[in-house]
C-alpha cells in the first residue's frame, strides 16, 4: 500500500480540520507528492485565481516512500499557484518534517481559505487543530520552531513555517522546516502568509508500515543503497564537498552567470566554492564548513553545516549568528555571490543564514540584488533610492540588503518584489534574468545550451531541478553530451523532465539520480506500492504529470510566447571561454521539443497526446 | 620568457584531487608548470600520479577532453588544465 490513504483538509476560513480518504484511483495515475498533489490542485483550483487570494490553495504532499527506509525518503512538496510566477508552483524540501507527517498517518494536507487571525496547525497523529499564533507571529522561522517545540513539550515536534518574509508576502518567500531545509522557490511562503497561517507543527508516532511486500522492499532498498554508496558522486563527492563543488566546474567552463549575466566567469569563484569552505581561515584557524548533514533516511548527506568567522564584519556584534547552522549550497552561493559579484564567503554565509532564518529563496533574492545592481550601474536606481551605493561586488551592500529584505524595510521592499517586477518598474524589464517571472539558477544557458530549453519550458519558471541537463552536458551523467550544441537537447530535456517528475512524486530526493536511474527506483516502488509500477508505467506517469502542469499553466494564461529566455541570452554573445561567440539556440530546440512532447506549435498538448496520457483535453 | 622548447601552463586540481598538489598550491588549486613542448594531457596526469579513475572531468581551457583523446592532446602555452574526480551538484 505505502500510501497512508488519508488526507487532512484544513479550512482556514471556518477553522475546521477534516480527514478524507485519499483518492486511490488518482494515486495509481499520479503516484504521490508532486504528481498527486498537482492532480488535486488542478481539480480544485481555478487556474485564473489570484495566488494571494483565499481561493488559492496550498498543499503539503508526501510521496509513498516518504518516511520509509528507502534512502533519501525524506521529501515532501508544497504545491500551489505561485505569486512570483502566476504558474503552478511545486517546491520540494527535505529535512525531517515530511517523514514526521507520514508517521502521523497523513499523505497530504490541503489548506484552503484564509484564517481571520494568525494561526498555526498542530498535528499529533490523527488529532489536528488550528491554534492562535499570537506568540509566533512576527517571529523568525528559527524562533517559531523553538517556541512551538517548547510549548508542546516535545523536541521531536517537526515544524514547517514562514518567517517575517512570508508574513509580509515577499514574492519569493520560502517555507522553512528543520531550521535550514526549505520549500524554497516560487513564493510558496507568501501564499502561506496570505492565509494567516504561520506554521505547521507535526508529531507522529503511527509510523509507515503498510508496505505491499516488506521483505521485497527491504531487499530493494538495500540494493539501491549499495548503488549510492558505491558511486563516486553519491558515496564520496557529495558527502565531502556538497553541491558547492560545482562552483569551480561551472566557472572553469565559462558558464557561471556573473553580475546579472553580464559575464560568464567570476574572478572570485575559487573564494566561495566547496574547496574554500574546507580551507582554514587565517583569523581563527577554523574552516567555514563544520560538517555535512543528512535529511531523514538519507545515505548521501550532502547538506552543509557552517560557522561564520566571529570577527567578520557581518556578525562581529551578533553572537546569535556565531553558532553552526545551514551552510551554502551551490545555488545559494552562486546567487548571493557570483550574481552580485561578491566574493566574500563569510558574507555569503551570513546572508544565507538570514535567508533561512526568515524564509526567503536565496536564488531569487541574490539574482534580484544582481539585477538591482545593474540598474544602479546604469543610473536607473539612484543612491537616494537605496540609502547607499548599490555597487556590484560589495559584501556590505549584500548583507545590508538581506537584512532590509527579510525585515521588509526601505529598499528591501523593492527587492522583495523579485527581479521581474523590479526591472519593469525601472523601465528595463529585459534585465530580469528570469523565465515566467522566476529567476535563473546558476548555469548560463549560452554555455550549457540544453539548460536554456529546460529553463524556457520549466512549468514553474526558470529552474534547474525540473530538467537538470547539466548532469549530462557537464558531468557526464548518465552520458556526456556537448554543452555547446543544440542537437539532441530537446530529447534530453524531455527525458530529464519526465524522469524528475517521477522522483519528485515518490518521496525520494532527485540527487539520487546522480547514481540511480528510474530502474533503481522502480523495484522500491513496486515492493512498496500496490498496483503496476513497471518502468513503462513510471515513464508514462512522469509524462502525464508534466503535461498536467502544462495544462494548468495554459489555462492560467501562459502561452508558447512565455517559453522564452531574456534577450541577453538570445542576442548578446558570450565574450570569453569555450562558449565565446555563442548565444542560446532556443529557436532551434523549441520546435523539436514541442514535436517530441506531442504539442501543437502553440505549445498545447494535442488531443492525441491528452488521450494517450489519460488527461482531459 | 618561455623557452621555444617548453610550454608554460597551469594545472588545476579540484575537490579530492587537490590532495595531489603541493601544499603551497592548494590554496588556489593551481600549480604553474613549465613542460617540454609537445607534452600531452595524459602525460601531465601520469607525472602527477593522478589515479585515472579520479580524472573524470578533464577540461583544457574549459573544454572537456574525452578519455580517449587525453593521451594525444598536446598542451599549449597559457593552457589551463583543470581536473575533477566524479562530482555533481544542483
Amino acid at each position: 500500500m505505502a500510501w497512508q490513504r488519508k488526507i487532512l483538509r484544513v479550512d482556514l476560513t471556518k477553522g475546521t480540520c477534516t480527514a478524507e480518504p485519499l483518492n486511490m484511483d488518482w494515486a495509481q495515475d499520479y503516484l504521490g507528492q508532486r504528481g498527486l498533489a498537482t492532480k488535486y490542485f488542478c481539480e480544485e483550483v481555478d487556474p485564473k485565481v489570484d495566488p494571494l487570494a483565499p481561493e488559492n490553495k496550498l498543499i503539503y504532499a508526501t510521496g509513498p516512500l516518504t518516511g520509509t527506509m528507502a534512502s533519501t525518503g525524506a521529501r515532501f512538496s508544497v504545491i500551489t499557484k505561485g505569486p512570483l510566477t502566476g504558474a503552478i508552483a511545486c517546491s520540494n524540501s527535505g529535512g525531517y518534517f515530511g517523514a514526521e507527517l507520514r508517521f502521523a498517518g497523513w499523505d497530504m494536507i490541503i489548506l484552503e481559505g484564509k484564517s481571520p487571525i494568525p494561526v498555526y496547525l498542530h498535528i499529533e497523529n490523527d488529532k489536528a487543530r488550528l491554534l492562535p499564533a499570537d506568540e509566533i507571529w512576527g517571529k523568525s522561522t528559527w524562533d517559531t520552531e523553538a517556541i512551538l517545540k517548547k510549548k508542546h513539550h516535545d523536541p521531536l515536534t517537526r515544524v514547517s513555517s514562514v518567517g517575517r518574509a512570508g508574513e509580509s508576502q515577499v514574492m519569493f518567500a520560502a517555507i522553512v522546516n528543520d531550521l535550514h531545509r526549505a520549500a524554497g522557490r516560487s513564493g510558496v511562503g507568501a501564499v502561506m502568509g496570505s492565509k494567516n497561517l504561520k506554521a505547521v507543527a507535526v508529531r507522529g508516532t503511527v509510523g509507515v508500515g503498510n508496505l505491499r511486500d516488506p521483505k521485497g522492499f527491504m531487499q530493494a532498498t538495500v540494493a539501491a543503497k549499495k548503488v549510492l554508496a558505491d558511486n563516486a558522486v553519491t558515496g564520496q563527492g557529495l558527502p565531502k564537498f556538497g553541491t558547492q563543488v560545482l562552483m569551480n566546474v561551472i566557472n572553469e567552463m565559462g558558464a557561471l552567470p556573473t553580475r546579472n549575466h553580464r559575464d560568464v566567469k567570476f574572478e572570485d569563484a575559487n573564494r566561495i566554492g566547496a574547496e574554500a569552505m574546507h580551507e582554514k581561515r587565517p583569523t581563527d584557524g577554523r574552516a567555514n564548513l563544520v560538517t555535512n548533514q543528512a535529511c531523514f533516511g538519507c545515505t548521501i548527506a550532502c547538506g552543509r553545516i557552517s560557522k561564520i568567522d566571529e570577527t567578520h564584519f557581518s556578525v562581529v556584534n551578533k553572537p546569535e549568528y556565531w553558532g553552526a547552522s545551514g551552510g551554502l549550497e551551490y545555488e545559494a552561493a552562486w546567487a548571493l555571490g557570483a550574481a552580485t559579484g561578491v566574493g566574500d564567503l563569510e558574507a555569503l554565509t551570513y546572508a544565507n543564514f538570514l535567508c533561512n532564518e526568515d524564509g526567503i529563496d536565496p536564488i531569487s533574492f541574490g539574482a534580484t540584488v544582481g539585477a538591482a545592481m545593474e540598474l544602479y550601474d546604469l543610473g536607473l536606481i539612484k543612491e537616494s533610492d537605496v540609502g547607499f551605493p548599490l555597487l556590484f561586488g560589495s559584501a556590505e551592500v549584500l548583507t545590508k540588503l538581506t537584512e532590509m529584505t527579510v525585515n521588509g524595510v526601505g529598499f528591501g521592499k523593492e527587492i522583495g518584489l523579485g527581479s521581474k517586477r523590479l526591472c519593469a518598474k525601472h523601465g528595463r524589464p529585459e534585465l530580469s534574468m528570469s523565465v515566467k517571472g522566476q529567476e535563473f539558477p546558476a548555469y548560463d544557458s549560452r554555455g550549457i545550451q540544453g539548460m536554456g530549453l529546460a529553463y524556457a519550458t520549466s512549468n514553474r519558471g526558470a529552474c534547474h531541478l525540473r530538467g537538470y541537463t547539466v548532469a549530462s552536458e557537464v558531468l557526464g551523467i548518465p552520458v556526456k553530451t556537448d554543452p555547446l550544441v543544440t542537437e539532441g537537447k530537446a530529447g534530453l530535456v524531455k527525458a530529464f523532465q519526465d524522469a524528475t517528475a517521477v522522483f519528485d512524486s515518490s518521496g525520494l530526493c532527485v540527487f539520487t539520480s546522480f547514481a540511480w536511474t528510474l530502474a533503481d527506483v522502480q523495484p522500491q516502488l513496486q515492493a512498496a506500492c500496490e498496483g503496476d509500477w513497471s518502468m513503462e508505467k513510471l515513464e508514462l506517469v512522469g509524462e502525464r504529470i508534466w503535461n498536467l502542469e502544462r495544462q494548468f499553466n495554459n489555462a492560467a494564461g501562459f502561452t508558447h510566447k512565455d517559453d522564452n529566455l531574456p534577450q541577453r541570452l538570445l542576442s548578446e554573445a558570450v565574450k570569453e571561454g569555450p562558449a565565446k561567440g555563442l548565444v542560446n539556440g532556443l529557436d532551434k530546440m523549441l520546435p523539436e521539443y514541442y514535436a517530441l512532447r506531442g504539442w501543437s506549435k502553440e505549445g498545447v498538448p494535442t488531443l492525441e497526446t491528452t488521450q494517450r496520457l489519460g488527461l482531459s483535453a | 620568457m618561455t623557452s621555444p622548447q617548453t610550454v608554460r601552463l597551469a594545472l588545476k586540481l579540484y575537490a579530492s584531487l587537490a590532495d595531489f598538489l603541493p601544499l603551497e598550491a592548494r590554496k588556489n588549486n593551481r600549480l604553474p608548470l613549465e613542460l617540454p613542448l609537445g607534452t600531452t594531457v595524459g602525460q601531465v596526469i601520469a607525472q602527477h600520479n593522478l589515479p585515472l579513475k579520479m580524472c573524470h572531468l578533464v577540461l583544457v581551457n574549459g573544454v572537456f577532453i574525452p578519455p580517449q583523446e587525453r593521451a594525444g592532446w598536446t598542451l599549449s602555452d597559457d593552457d589551463e588544465l583543470a581536473i575533477w574526480p566524479p562530482v555533481a551538484g544542483g
